[in-house]
């Protein structure tokens, strides 16, 4: 593996959901690259299949759910094609997932330090049950809960919502994984302590190269945390590059979209504009380009399929008009 | 810094799990606490029956046949509680009862729920093919009448000991085996058995070391129920002479010893079946006190 090669590589993933009304790709084609240190924002609405894309990466879909087509490079390999059990000791290891609502992704029955214990030892990093307590208050400490060493007897009711989340990213990280997939981890959280989990994220990055995948609908977060963004709609990626860049000249009528329905600081009477009209129907959309009934600027060739096309350097979008998009 | 501050400060930062928790709101309730008394009762009786039984459960005097209890005329100290149809001591053959009757039960209870816990789990987890084979033999199962089906199964295997705790054992895990899988279809659902998924954590871990913390209040709500009902079972299985042989004494077989005398001395079917009754009592108003307990519903912090 050389260094220019990315930690993880996704090429033309679908991920189908069979439903009662026909097979639905929750995420049709979506192709990303993330290198080791690297921070890439995922943005999108609900649905727009950001999470399902991470997951199908962690091999977390449950059946009905599978993935269809495409493949996911992880330092070269394919997971895809990885047997359940390689698989599995990869999760954790390789790669670990921080879910938004930390007080139910915390088991209620067993205290902080157990589940922290219990996955060091499940990983076979620690000789003995003492010596992964010792690496369970470091890693306490390191993600900054005061006296980690009482607070390991704590059940997860005991803690505040921002010490929640941060223990889970504790439990996440408790392997030494290279890539954090974290879905909307502070979606639940206030300001200040929103602050500091991205902070704690942020100097994971920095400090020990861990790639991390930012799932959240929030572009302020994006915008502050992230190098490169990433923005999906209807389950395909509609627009992806460095994130100044994106914000500042959006190249996709979606991503125009969604700039123009946050609120701005600095003009706080501007009316806030949002997207007319309703995500399409996954289970019955056509070649054509997904966003074109809600567009302002679709034209009749919006029919015919549209490619995500290289605008200049670094810069995707899948738009016949991107030009036009200003 | 006061000391009472940091008394104070000391108790709010000890861990409090929620096990602990219910036991605190169970200590609480009157009722429940007394009726873990009287069960406490009759195992310590049960446990200590060689020492604290007046006399030898099955030896009979003829000459203090059908002998009073003590606060009948006729009636002795010695004899407290009076004596059998062959002259044995009613007080001595309780005690000795006790101990058969709990031992039955808390084998047939423990076996069902080992047994019922961990089918339960299987098939809520794995759900698929596991999932209907458990599901529908539990169906079968619960198709039987169970007095028919335990007195079926005595016929087959004959009376004894161990064959009453099989007989009640094949078909009493159903009942723990419904509520487990319950639970742990609602349990696998939650995000946290996805974050140990994520974790890399395989089938064997999530089952025993995540879902199950979870679901073991309700089980030991169920199975503590269910005691009741067999130890019910059990009487009525050596009451209908299918259970523990003579000269062993059994609740079921005194009630049923006493039948021919039940005009002239009702004490002799009488007294066991109070003691039957006592114990069921118990145990079915302990197990309503570890439900409400453990339902955080009825207990809005």
């Amino acid at each position: 593996m050389t260094m220019a090669e990315p930690l993880l590589a996704v090429r033309g993933l679908r991920t189908v959901f069979p439903t009662r009304r026909g097979l639905l790709a929750a995420c049709d084609g979506v192709d990303l690259q993330l290198a080791a240190g690297e921070a890439l924002g995922v943005v999108g609405e609900s649905g727009s299949g950001k999470s399902v894309t991470f997951l199908s990466v962690l091999g977390l879909i449950r059946p009905p759910g599978r993935i269809d087509a495409g493949e996911i490079l992880f330092e070269g390999r394919n997971l895809i094609r990885l047997p359940a059990a390689a698989l599995r000791t990869l999760r954790g290891r390789a790669m670990a997932l921080a879910m938004q609502d930390s007080l139910s992704a915390l088991n209620p029955a067993l205290t902080i330090g157990t589940q922290i214990v219990e996955t060091i030892l499940a990983h076979g990093l620690a000789r003995s049950r003492a010596a992964a307590r010792d690496r369970a208050v470091e890693l306490l400490h390191c993600v900054g809960i005061p006296s980690p060493d009482r607070r390991l007897n704590d059940y997860p009711h005991q803690f505040s919502g921002g010490m929640r989340q941060r223990a889970m990213i504790a439990i996440a990280l408790a392997a030494e994984p290279k890539l954090l997939v974290a879905d909307e981890p502070t979606t639940a959280l206030d300001v200040t302590i929103r602050a500091q989990v991205l902070d704690l994220i942020d100097r994971l990055r920095r400090e020990r190269g861990l790639a991390v995948a930012l799932i959240t609908h929030d572009l302020g977060v994006v915008a502050e945390r992230c190098d490169r963004v990433m923005v999906m709609y209807a389950g395909q990626v509609v627009e992806e590059g460095p994130t100044a860049e994106v914000i500042a000249r959006p190249r996709h009528p979606y991503t125009r979209g969604l700039l123009a329905s946050l609120p701005s600081l600095e003009d706080p009477d501007r009316p806030i504009d949002a997207i007319p009209g309703q995500v399409p129907d996954l289970t019955h959309v056509d070649a054509g380009c997904r966003f074109r009934n809600r567009c302002p600027l679709a034209v009749e060739l919006c029919m015919q399929p549209v490619e995500l096309r290289a605008l200049g350097a670094n810069r995707l979008s899948r738009c016949i008009r991107a030009e036009a998009v200003a | 810094m006061s000391a009472r501050f940091v008394a104070a400060s000391e108790s709010e930062l000890r861990p409090v799990s929620p096990l602990r928790l219910a036991l605190a709101r169970f200590v609480a309730n009157r009722t429940a606490l007394a009726s873990a008394g009287v069960i406490l009762a009759f195992l310590l009786l049960a446990l200590a029956a060689p020492w604290v039984a007046p006399h030898d459960p099955a030896e009979a005097d003829l000459f203090r046949r059908l002998q009073p209890p003590v606060w009948s005329a006729g009636g002795e100290w010695a004899f407290a509680l009076g004596c059998d149809g062959l002259g044995r001591d009613i007080l001595s053959r309780l005690i000795w009862g006790a101990r058969i009757s709990l031992f039955i039960a808390l084998m047939v209870i423990g076996l069902a729920a080992v047994i019922g816990t961990l089918s339960g789990l299987a098939a809520g987890y794995f759900r698929g093919w596991v999932d209907t084979l458990v599901s529908r033999l539990v169906d079968t199962l619960l198709g039987f009448p169970y007095l028919v089906f335990a007195i079926g199964l005595m016929a087959m295997m004959g009376p004894g000991l161990h064959n009453i705790v099989l007989a009640l054992v094949y078909k009493e895990w159903v009942f723990t085996c419904r509520v487990a899988r319950g639970e742990t279809l609602a349990a696998r659902e939650q995000d946290y058995v996805e974050a140990a998924r994520a974790l890399g954590c395989g089938p064997g871990h999530i089952m025993l070391r995540e879902i199950l913390p979870n679901v073991l209040s309700p089980v030991l709500v169920v199975a503590t129920f269910r005691m009741a009902y067999v130890i019910i079972l059990e009487a009525s299985l050596s009451f209908l002479g299918l259970g523990v042989q003579p000269p062993t004494p059994s609740w079921g077989a005194m009630v049923a010893d006493g039948r021919d005398f039940l005009v002239d001395a009702w004490w002799v079917s009488t007294i066991p079946g109070l003691a039957i009754l006592a114990l069921v009592l118990a145990i079915n108003l302990a197990s309503q006190g570890l439900r409400d307990a453990f339902d955080p519903r009825l207990h809005p912090s």
